[in-house]
């Protein structure tokens, strides 16, 4: 049986996922979705009309296209969320993929249950990457700033102070003065 | 090339090419008005809406794409083209993208115009209103307010794609096999979006590179009457209201105007209006020929608010009743079913979602003949009256539209009356200038000049020679004035802006210019020995210097 199937592959920060799987999925959904049915008599049928609705994402610079069906929605965000959660708790690289199947049901005869068979797959492989993240920021900032005062945060700085005697010139100090100097160049 | 399609389905065929075309210009402009668009489904029969999506119908936008098709369709060498551009409150404008509905010549003969290509046509849609969001149009045209407006316009006829600057990218929306070609839908949107690429002209770095960058006030917020998601009919109170171009600030996007080359194609069809034969009709006909329409205007209201007519559908030319015989053995199998009949009936079995190629295997079915009869002839109906009434108001329609051309469709002022001189703008300063530096330009009068300087000569005068002649001949894009973002124009006699228009262009360097140059140099060379001799003689001096330093 011919299926066809498409794979897409996203890169994605973790606030990303949900957001990136509904545009994918509602973008295939619009394409696969038609009007109502409605029956009359005679055996035909009329077919509805289907709305659109533009969504933008809040941690993605998009939007989307769906159908206006806030049921559709509700359905699509539970599954998604679910994904989304299965992905934070599996710790691991990030990696998962969701595949969205569009199938016909076939009726069989008691016992055999009905068959479902597929005509169209759409898979998205979802990577999650981490971005420079807080902590890491965290770290560098110790290494200029000093974070320890409560109220500012000055540059780390080092205060040294030195007596010198009256002559000004001693065999000691110019010795350390010399072998400052060489080692600061 | 005409085959064996009987004139029913040609009829169909042309007619639905026709709707496409609207709702195509609709969506593209719909996209571009700055605001999110929000249509709600019906699963009432109703059957109004086109396509079975519901898309709104603005009337200008519907007004102006039938003006542009003028009875036509999109053909071989003639396709239909929006053009999305920006421009700013300073006058400034840029193509942003070229949409174009194309017609080719590959036909497929097999297909199934009611139902296959309808279905299709309907999915292209689908995909065009996606692809709207995604171009960078969109987010330009999210952020419109007071720094620039988004603008459209439609022509008919061959795609001009000069506008979109360098590197511009394409992205094919689709295509749909009909009998009589193939309809392609595609999008070329520019990619380089600083500023003056549209000018030829050099002018450095330009301080109004990226406008979206601007902080933009929305100067009304989502309940202006710029086309919310409820859309109200503009047009149902006061007859026809279109926003005239000066109203671009609180119309964001309604400014256009048609194009020139596309005025021999109005001329030709103006005749063929006025014959009562046009197979294409306009069942949406903006209410300027009487009362014949008001009907299907109201019934073209159904779209909008679902439950509050109840109008008949069977008065309406939309395609409302497909008869359903699916046959739901193999969802591949190809049925072509005769309209006549002998085509096996499931009537109480349809499938379920869409079948794998899209293919609807439903067909008009013989006991249901009567009733699809029903719907062509009422269409018919329809169309005879819409003829009759066309062929009296096309007088009216020759004389009311307008045929003259707009010259640049984004100038708010005629072009003549804008000269370079004129108006305090660096460009009155910039021409004079070049002019005076083109009669002593030595690359006019080649003197002997080392080559390693010319090049730097030749393209500093090239760009000032370009910029003071095509600057008139680029005549619908000028810059009226400078407002250079953030700055005060009455606090101090030098603001930002003139601190900015005077030294744009400064004097050369005169070590940069060639004689000068040259001869400096060499003396440069010359006269290194010598300087040298002095220096050691003075060595000492020197040591001595750098002694009390330490």
């Amino acid at each position: 049986m011919n299926c066809r199937s498409e794979v897409l592959e996203v890169s994605v920060e973790g606030r990303q996922v949900e957001e990136a799987m509904l545009a994918v999925l509602h973008t295939v959904l619009l394409h696969r979705s038609t009007g109502k049915f409605h029956y009359k008599k005679e055996g035909t049928y009329s077919i509805g009309t289907v709305g659109t609705q533009d969504v933008d994402c809040d941690f993605i610079d998009f939007t989307y296209v769906r159908v206006s069906s806030e049921e559709l929605d509700r359905a699509l965000r539970k599954v998604v969320g679910e994904f989304k959660d299965a992905l934070r708790n599996s710790g691991g690289d990030g990696l998962g993929q969701m595949s969205l199947e569009f199938y016909q049901k076939k009726k069989s005869r008691w016992p055999f249950s009905d068959e479902c068979i597929p005509w169209e797959v759409w898979t998205v492989k979802v990577h999650v990457v981490a971005l420079a993240t807080e902590q890491e920021r965290q770290s560098e900032v110790d290494n200029v700033f000093d974070t320890g005062l409560r109220d500012v945060q000055p540059y780390l700085y080092k205060i040294s102070f030195q007596i010198t005697d009256a002559l000004g010139t001693s065999v000691t100090t110019t010795m350390r003065r010399l072998i400052k100097d060489t080692l600061a160049l | 090339m005409e085959t064996d399609l009987n004139s029913q389905d040609r009829k169909d065929l042309d007619k639905f090419i026709k709707f496409f075309a609207l709702k195509t210009v609709q969506v593209i402009v719909q996209a571009r008005l700055g605001e999110k668009i929000c249509t709600r489904s019906s699963s009432s029969p109703t059957g109004s809406d086109w396509f079975n999506l519901a898309i709104k119908d603005i009337p200008e936008v519907t007004h102006e794409a039938k003006k542009a098709l003028a009875g036509q369709l999109p053909a071989v060498g003639r396709s239909m083209c929006v053009e999305i551009s920006l421009k700013t409150s300073e006058g400034d404008s840029m193509e942003l993208e070229i949409w174009c509905l194309e017609m080719n010549e590959k036909c497929d003969k097999e297909i199934k115009v009611s139902y296959t290509v309808y279905n299709r046509l309907s999915l292209l849609l689908k995909s065009l209103l996606a692809i709207t969001r995604v171009t960078p149009a969109y987010r330009l045209s999210r952020k419109q307010g007071h720094e620039y407006v988004i603008l459209y316009r439609i022509y008919f006829g061959e795609v001009q794609l000069n506008g979109l600057g360098e590197g511009f990218q394409t992205v094919r929306v689709g295509t749909v096999g009909t009998p009589v070609g193939t309809i392609t839908l595609s999008c070329a949107y520019r990619i380089n979006l600083a500023f003056m690429s549209t000018r030829q002209f050099e002018r450095t770095p330009p301080i109004m590179g990226i406008i979206i960058d601007h902080f933009v006030d929305r100067p009304y917020p989502s309940s202006s009457p710029m086309h919310p998601c409820n859309y109200r009919t503009a047009g149902e109170d006061t007859g026809v209201t279109y926003p005239s171009v000066e109203d671009s600030q609180e119309v964001c996007t309604t400014s256009f105007s048609t194009s020139p080359p596309s005025q021999c194609v109005f001329t030709v069809t103006k005749a063929h209006f006025q014959t009562p034969t046009p197979v294409v009709t306009d069942t949406l006909r903006v209410p300027m020929a009487g009362l014949a329409f008001s009907h299907q205007l109201s019934s073209s209201r159904l779209s909008y608010q679902p439950a509050a007519l109840g109008v008949g559908s069977a008065d309406l030319a939309y395609p409302v009743v497909f008869a359903a015989g699916l046959n739901t053995t193999h969802p591949h199998q190809l049925m072509v079913p005769g309209k006549e009949g002998g085509v096996p009936l499931a009537p109480n079995q349809p499938a379920h979602g869409a079948q794998a190629d899209q293919e609807r295997l439903a067909t008009y079915t013989p006991s249901d003949g009567a009733h699809c009869a029903a719907t062509p002839s009422s269409s018919e109906d329809t169309e005879t009256v819409s003829n009759s009434s066309e062929g009296r108001a096309s007088p009216h329609d020759v004389l009311e539209t307008i045929f003259a051309r707009k010259v640049g469709a984004f100038v708010n002022k005629p072009i003549n009356q804008v000269t370079l001189t004129s108006l305090d703008i660096p460009f009155a300063m910039f021409a004079p200038k070049n002019l005076e530096l083109e009669d002593a330009d030595p690359m006019v009068n080649p003197p002997d000049s080392p080559e390693t300087e010319s090049p730097l000569q030749g393209s500093l005068h090239s760009d000032g020679s370009s910029g003071g002649s095509s600057g008139n001949t680029h005549d619908d894009f000028v810059m009226i004035d400078f407002k250079p973002a953030f700055s005060k124009d009455d606090i101090l006699p030098m603001d930002l802006g003139t601190f900015y228009r005077e030294f744009q262009n400064p004097p050369q360097l005169s070590s940069l210019s060639i004689d000068i140059g040259a001869q400096s140099m060499a003396e440069d060379l010359d006269s290194l020995p010598e300087k040298l001799a002095v220096h050691e003689k003075n060595v000492r001096e020197f040591d001595a210097f750098v002694e009390t330093l330490q």
